[in-house]
């Protein structure tokens, strides 16, 4: 069966691969592209560690068939720090400890990061249900929640 | 996962014609329960067809009878934060903000919601037999693990629930499934869509497999004064519903002059009882009312063993829904607790 053939946009650079019709974008990212930020938990939505954004949407990428990026912005967890100056969101995670083993936390700091762009002052309920898809086994959420809490309030202390 | 092609038409005509051309054929939108199965092999598509990029199904719009009409590509984010749809079928935007995940929402479309299917064990698991994967290869759910499925409408041959929330809200509002085929276009009264497993359990609805969903038309009544969307699940968020109720009132006074209430996880169809609902016209909007609603929605129930407690849950559920709808106090799917 013929390859497909994609041209999409990945961080910023015009990006081309070849794939099967069944790869998912997920499976593209961390094989032929390299780009092995993104994790796979589980492959089936659940977990949220492989999320990325699609047009500015976040989606699951493991549900997302790679041919479907054609001509679509893609933006991944490597896209996130500009060169060696994090972002704040990464940045604060290490300072305050919200992570462990670390396999859940290029998916949540791309569902925060879309979370404090649409609400840069978002109450602890709000977070927790925006959070929601992203799971994670090792922190009990707490310090996950405080990191993206003390965050925003940092972001916003910055831009006045 | 099986080998399938793949095609991306530029229109409705164009994606009528590929998915004609191939029984096998199936269409997909945003993949989160096509791609998911497929991975399991319990869908094995011989052709995807990309309905994405056609135009003109991704708009909310005013419909002439007053109602509003949400196209097939509608995600379920844009359904859960339209203001049209907060404002006058708030039932609606909150079972979608009950459902799934941010990412999920996302990618979710309206048609692709409809047409989800159940999350029995069984049925996802390839080794296993089912009467819904595999017809006439028996129904392990019944006599098995079966603390997920249905109290109501089941068959010897099925047991099954359809998982939606968004649907048990649209059944609530009747709203009507706007549906093109190759004879041309045909409207599905929501009570009509789902069908119950019968001795067909492999058909989850009356579309056929060479139709598209282009819309689904909510009409002028919204009930957006008394409603409320109540699920219960296993965790406080990101589960499927063992029971939901999504429970509409108009009030006259203290007295209800029309009721709409539909039942999710209890069957495998959003489940509704019109003579239910019309007993209720003219009764006081209080508990004694709502218990002998509840008291004939599940006259039927029947549980299976493991899944007996929720005719139990079903019960209080309604009694709650009415409840939190006649007092105008709709529960919230951000903040879960309950005052
Ligand atoms: C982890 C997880 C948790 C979830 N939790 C919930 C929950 O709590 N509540 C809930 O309600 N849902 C939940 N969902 C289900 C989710 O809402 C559905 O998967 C989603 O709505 C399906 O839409 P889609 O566009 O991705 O469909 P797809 O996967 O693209 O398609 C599904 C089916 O619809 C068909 N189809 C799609 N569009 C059309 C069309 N226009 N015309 C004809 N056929 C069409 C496809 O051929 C396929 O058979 C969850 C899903 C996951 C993965
Ligand atoms: S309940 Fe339905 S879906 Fe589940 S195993 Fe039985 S036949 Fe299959
Ligand atoms: S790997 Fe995609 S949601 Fe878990
Ligand atoms: S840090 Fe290990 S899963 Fe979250």
């Amino acid at each position: 069966m013929a390859k497909l053939h994609v041209s999409t946009t990945i961080n910023g650079e015009p990006t081309e691969f070849l794939c099967e019709p069944s790869q998912s974008m997920l499976d593209v990212l961390r094989g032929p592209l390299g780009l092995t930020g993104s994790k796979e938990g589980c492959g089936s939505g659940d977990c949220g560690a492989c999320t990325i954004t699609l047009d500015g949407r976040l989606v699951c990428s493991c549900l997302v068939l790679a041919a479907e990026a054609q001509d679509r912005e893609i933006r991944t967890i490597e896209g996130m720090a500009e060169g060696d100056r994090l972002h704040p969101l990464q940045q604060k995670f290490l300072e305050m400890a919200a992570l462990q083993c670390g396999i859940c936390t290029p998916g949540v700091l791309m569902a925060a990061r879309t979370l404090l762009e649409q609400n840069p002052d978002p109450t602890e309920t709000e977070a927790r249900f925006w959070l929601a898809g992203n799971l994670c086994r090792c922190t009990g959420y707490d310090k996950i929640i405080r990191a993206v809490l003390d965050t925003a309030a940092e972001m916003r202390e910055a831009a006045r | 996962m099986n080998r399938f092609t793949y095609a991306r038409p530029a229109d409705l005509a164009g994606a009528l014609r590929e998915i004609a051309r191939d029984p096998g054929a199936r269409f997909i939108a945003g993949g989160t329960n096509l791609v998911d199965l497929m991975k399991y092999d319990v869908e094995r598509p011989t052709r995807l067809v990309d309905v994405t990029r056609l135009p003109g199904l991704d708009a909310i719009e005013e419909t002439a009878a007053g109602g509003l009409r949400i196209g097939a590509l509608v995600s379920n984010t844009a359904i859960a934060y339209d203001a049209r749809i907060g404002r006058r079928y708030p039932l609606l935007a909150s079972a979608v903000l009950a459902g799934a995940s941010p990412q999920l929402r996302n990618a979710a479309s309206t048609g692709g919601n409809l047409l989800q299917r159940t999350r029995c064990y069984y049925f996802y698991d390839a080794a296993t037999p089912c009467n819904k994967r595999e017809p006439g290869s028996g129904c392990p759910a019944i006599g098995g693990v079966n603390r997920i499925h249905a109290i109501l409408g089941t068959s010897e041959h099925c047991i099954a629930t359809h998982p939606s929330d968004m649907c048990v809200a649209l059944a609530a509002l009747e709203a009507v499934v706007q549906v093109a085929g190759p004879g041309g276009e045909r409207a599905i009264p929501f009570a009509e869509f789902h069908r119950l497993p019968g001795d067909h359990p492999e058909r989850d609805t009356t579309l056929c497999q060479d139709e598209i969903i282009t819309a689904v038309e909510l009409p002028p009544e919204g009930f957006a004064e008394h409603h409320t969307y109540l699920k219960l699940r296993d965790r406080l968020s990101y589960a499927f519903a063992l029971v939901s109720v999504a429970a509409a009132l108009e009030l006259d006074g203290g007295r209800i002059a029309r009721a709409r209430i539909a039942l999710g996880g209890v069957a495998h169809k959003p489940w509704r009882m019109p003579e239910a609902e019309a007993a209720l016209a003219g009764q006081p909007a209080e508990a004694a009312s709502f218990a002998l609603a509840a008291d004939r929605l599940l006259a039927g129930a029947q549980g299976h063993g493991h899944n007996d407690f929720k005719i139990d849950l079903a019960r209080r559920a309604i009694l709650r829904a009415l409840s939190q709808a006649a007092a105008g106090t709709p529960q919230s799917q951000t903040d879960k607790r309950i005052r």
